[in-house]
C-alpha cells in the first residue's frame, strides 16, 4: 500500500493552487471534497432545522394530555376540516418523517459526507477523493431524496396525506395499509438516499486504501479515518439489504408480489429481519465517525496522543463486525424462542466490551493530560457521558425479559436519543467547533460556544431523561395523547425543548458571529495537542493541497 | 498522467468494482433471504412450522401409548367470504399414531372463491414434531358459490417429542389454520364469472 511515489513535481497542468472556480460551476458541478464536503453540512443544517422543527411540533402537542393541536395542523396542510383520523395520521407522519430526515438527511451527511469529504483526504495527505465526479454524484442524489421525502407530506398516503408507517416501514402497514402513492415517494426517496451513501462508501473505501501518503500504513492512519473507513464497510454491506427490502416493499405495493403476505404466501415478520439487518448497522453507522471525531478532540485537548490506539482501532471494528450479528434484539416481541433470546441477547452485550474500551481509552487519554476545555472539549465530554448514558440504558434493554415490558415504550425512545440525539449530535457539534475555523479560515466566538454547549447540554437532558421515567411507567411510543398519569413529565420532556431550542439559536448566532466578525484563524489554530495532516495547512486549506504528497514517519 | 498516476487510476478501478461486487451480493443476500428463510422455517420447524412428510415414511413410524390433546382452531382472514370451522375443536391421540381431522369450509358468497391456507402449531417447539401426511393447506383450494367442503388433515406426533428435553413436558398441541383469500384467486374469479 506504499508503492505511491512522492510525484508532485510532475504535475503537468501547472495552475494556482488556489485558483477557484465561478460560483455555479464551483458549487453546483463540484468535484472539489471540501467543498463537496462544505455542501453536505449545508445540507446537514437544512434537514436538520426540518426534522428539529418537526420534534418541536411533536413536543407541543405532547406538552399536555388530549389533542391541542394536531387536528388544527392537519386542517392546514389537507386545506379543508380534517377528521380525527386524519389528525392522528399526521402524527404519524410526523414521526416518520422526522426519523427518516434526521438520520439519512441529517446524521448521515453531515459525519460521513460532511466531515468524512472534508478531512478524511487531509487526514491521510491525499490531494482529493479517489473518484471526485462520483463523490458529486452522491451529494446530488441527496438533493432529490430528500425532495421526495418531503414532497410525499402532500400526496395521499392512506388515512391523510403522507407517509405514516414509521422509519422502520413495517409491513403490512406500508404495503395494504397505506394505499396512495405518499409511501411509494418515501421508498424511493429511501433508494436514491442509499445510492448516494453506497457510492460515497465505495469512494471513501478506495480512497483511504489507495491513496494515502508515503509510510503511512494503515495502523499510523488517523482513528477518524479508520473510523470512516469501518462506517463506509458497514454502508457496503447493509445498505443493499435495505435497498432488497424495500424494493419487495415496492413490489408488493404495486406489482402484485407476496413477499410480506401471508395471503400469497409471504411473511411480514421476513420485513423485519430484512430491515433490521440494515437498521442495527445503521445505528454504527451514525456513530462511528463521531467516535473517530471524539478521540481526536479529546486528544487535542488533553496534550497527549490517544491512549490504546490501536485498541481503540480494533474496537470500531468490533463494534462494526458484532453489529451485524445482533439485529433480532429489535423484535424480541415477534414471537421468539427462548434460545433465540438468548443468543441475541448475550450477543447485544458483548458489543458493550469494545464500546467500554472506548470510553475507558477515551478517559486514559485524559488522565495526567494537561487539559483546556474549549469550546469543542466540552462537547466531546458531554458526548461521552450522554453515550455513555444511552449505553447503560442499551445493555438494559438488551435484555430480552426486561425487553417484553419495555419495547415500544418511551424507555427506549430515551435510550436511542441519549445514543443518538445526544451522542451522535454532540460529536457533531464537537466536530463542527473542532473545525469550523479550519473550514472557513475564521474563529469562532469561544463565549458563545460555551454558551450553546451548556444550554443545549440542560436542554436535551431536561428533554430527554423524564422519558426514562414515562418508559418505566409503561407509556407507549408514537402516540399523541396519553392518560393523565403521564403529564407531569411529558410537560418537563416539553419545556426541555424550548430549552434546547434556545440553545440551537445561539449556535446559528455563533454560526453568522463567525463568517462576518470572526478572526482570522492560522494553520494549527489549536497549538501542539493538533498532530493529524490537516493542521500543517493553512486555514482554509488552499483549495488543491497535497501536491507534493508529505510523507510519513 | 504520469505513470504513477495513470498506476494509482487503474488501482483505483479496481478497488471500487471489489466494493461494488460487494455491494450487488449483498443486494442478491437480501433477496437469498425470502427462499433461504422459508427453508429455515421448513428445516427447524422454527415459528411452529410443521413438518411435511409422505405415506411411506409415516408408516415406519410406532405408535406409543403417551396421550397427546390436540386443538384445532380457525381463523378466515376479513378478505374471504367463507365460513371456516374444524368439525370438533379437540382430539385425544397416541404420539406416534395417525389421526385425521376435518375442517368444513363453506364458501358464503355468490361468486367462486380460491382460498389458500397458512398454518402452524403452537407451542412453537413442536412444529418440528408435528407431521402432516396429507393437508388441504399443500394446495389452494376452489369452492364455488354456497358450495361447502370438507377438508381432511392427515397428522401424527412424532414419538421423537419424547425424547427432546424441550419439548417432552408438553402435553398439549394447538393446530392453527387461517384462511387468506388466493392472490392468484382473482384471476380464477374472472374465468369463473365469463363461463
Amino acid at each position: 500500500m506504499t508503492t505511491i511515489t512522492a510525484d508532485g513535481q510532475i504535475d503537468d497542468h501547472a495552475h494556482d493552487a488556489d485558483h477557484k472556480p465561478a460560483f455555479f460551476q464551483r458549487w453546483f458541478m463540484s468535484t472539489n471534497h471540501k467543498d463537496i464536503g462544505t455542501l453536505y453540512l449545508l445540507f446537514a443544517i437544512i434537514a436538520g432545522i426540518i426534522g428539529g422543527a418537526m420534534s418541536g411540533l411533536m413536543r407541543m402537542e405532547l406538552a399536555e394530555p388530549g389533542i391541542q393541536y394536531l387536528q388544527t395542523w392537519a386542517s392546514i396542510s389537507n386545506g379543508t376540516e380534517a377528521s380525527m383520523d386524519q389528525a392522528y395520521h399526521l402524527w404519524n407522519v410526523l414521526i416518520t418523517a422526522h426519523g427518516l430526515i434526521m438520520v439519512f438527511f441529517m446524521v448521515m451527511p453531515a459525519m460521513i459526507g460532511g466531515f468524512g469529504n472534508w478531512f478524511v483526504p487531509l487526514m491521510i495527505g491525499a490531494p482529493d477523493m479517489a473518484f471526485p465526479r462520483m463523490n458529486n454524484i452522491s451529494f446530488w442524489l441527496l438533493v432529490p431524496a430528500f425532495l421526495l421525502l418531503l414532497g410525499s407530506a402532500f400526496v395521499p398516503g392512506g388515512t391523510g396525506m403522507g407517509a405514516g408507517t414509521g422509519w422502520t416501514v413495517y409491513a403490512p402497514l406500508a404495503t395494504s395499509g397505506s394505499v396512495g402513492p405518499a409511501v411509494d415517494m418515501a421508498i424511493l426517496s429511501l433508494h436514491l438516499a442509499g445510492a448516494s451513501s453506497i457510492l460515497g462508501a465505495v469512494n471513501f473505501i478506495t480512497t483511504i486504501f489507495n491513496m494515502r501518503a508515503p509510510g503511512m500504513t494503515l495502523h499510523k492512519m488517523p482513528l477518524f479515518v479508520w473510523s470512516v473507513l469501518v462506517t463506509a464497510f458497514l454502508l457496503l454491506l447493509s445498505l443493499p439489504v435495505l435497498a432488497a427490502a424495500i424494493t419487495m416493499l415496492l413490489t408488493d405495493r404495486n406489482f402484485g408480489t407476496a413477499f410480506f403476505d401471508a395471503a400469497g404466501g409471504g411473511d411480514p415478520v421476513l420485513y423485519q429481519h430484512l430491515f433490521w439487518f440494515f437498521g442495527h448497522p445503521e445505528v454504527y453507522i451514525m456513530i462511528l465517525p463521531g467516535f473517530g471525531m471524539v478521540s481526536h478532540i479529546v486528544a487535542t485537548f488533553s496534550r497527549k496522543p490517544v491512549f490504546g490506539y490501536l485498541g481503540m482501532a480494533y474496537a470500531m471494528v468490533a463494534i462494526g463486525v458484532v453489529g451485524f450479528v445482533v439485529w433480532a434484539h429489535h423484535m424480541f416481541t415477534t414471537g421468539m424462542s427462548v434460545n433465540v433470546k438468548m443468543y441475541f441477547t448475550a450477543a447485544t452485550m458483548v458489543i458493550a466490551v469494545p464500546t467500554g474500551i472506548k470510553i475507558f481509552s477515551w478517559i486514559a487519554t485524559m488522565w495526567g493530560g494537561s487539559m483546556t476545555f474549549k469550546t469543542p472539549m466540552m462537547w466531546a465530554l458531554g458526548f461521552i457521558f450522554m453515550f455513555t448514558v444511552g449505553g447503560v440504558t442499551g445493555v438494559v434493554l438488551a435484555n430480552g425479559g426486561i425487553d417484553d415490558n419495555l419495547h415500544d415504550t418511551y424507555y427506549v425512545v430515551a435510550h436511542f436519543h441519549y445514543v443518538l440525539s445526544l451522542g451522535a449530535v454532540f460529536s457533531i457539534f464537537a466536530g463542527f467547533y473542532y473545525w469550523l475555523p479550519k473550514m472557513s479560515g475564521r474563529m469562532y466566538s469561544e463565549l458563545l460556544g460555551q454558551l450553546h454547549f451548556w444550554i443545549f447540554f440542560i436542554g436535551v437532558n431536561v428533554l430527554f431523561f423524564p422519558q426514562h421515567f414515562l418508559g418505566q411507567q409503561g407509556m407507549p411510543r408514537r402516540y399523541p395523547d396519553y392518560p393523565d398519569a403521564y403529564a407531569y413529565w411529558n410537560q418537563i420532556s416539553s419545556l426541555g425543548y424550548w430549552i434546547m431550542l434556545v440553545g440551537v439559536a445561539i449556535f446559528f448566532v455563533n454560526l453568522a458571529y463567525t463568517f462576518l466578525a470572526g478572526r482570522k484563524a492560522e494553520g494549527n489554530y489549536w497549538g501542539e495537542g493538533a498532530t493529524t495532516l490537516e493542521w500543517t495547512l493553512t486555514s482554509p486549506p488552499p483549495f488543491h493541497q497535497f501536491e507534493t504528497l508529505p510523507r510519513i514517519k | 498522467m504520469s505513470v504513477a498516476q495513470a498506476q494509482l487510476s487503474d488501482k483505483n478501478v479496481r478497488s471500487a468494482m471489489m466494493a461494488g461486487m460487494f455491494a450487488l451480493a449483498m443486494l442478491g443476500m437480501g433477496y437469498a433471504a425470502v427462499p433461504l428463510y422459508e427453508i429455515f422455517c421448513r428445516v427447524t420447524g422454527y415459528g411452529g412450522t410443521t413438518q411435511r412428510v409422505d405415506a411411506a415414511q409415516a408408516a415406519t413410524v410406532q405408535a406409543t401409548t403417551k396421550p397427546m390433546s390436540i386443538r384445532f382452531d380457525s381463523n378466515v382472514n376479513s378478505a374471504l367470504p367463507w365460513s371456516f370451522k374444524p368439525e370438533q375443536a379437540t382430539d385425544r391421540v397416541s404420539v406416534g399414531a395417525r389421526d385425521m381431522a376435518i375442517y368444513i369450509a363453506k364458501n358464503e358468497s355468490s361468486e367462486p372463491v380460491v382460498g389458500t391456507a397458512t398454518f402452524n402449531v403452537t407451542p412453537v417447539l413442536a412444529g418440528k414434531y408435528f407431521h402432516k401426511i396429507q393437508c388441504f393447506c399443500f394446495t389452494e383450494q376452489l369452492l364455488k358459490p354456497g358450495q361447502q367442503m370438507r377438508m381432511p388433515v392427515l397428522y401424527y406426533v412424532d414419538p421423537a417429542i419424547l425424547e427432546d428435553p424441550e419439548t417432552k413436558d408438553i402435553e398439549e398441541i394447538t393446530l392453527s389454520y387461517t384462511f387468506y383469500r388466493s392472490k392468484d384467486g382473482q384471476a380464477v374469479d374472472q374465468a369463473g364469472n365469463d363461463s
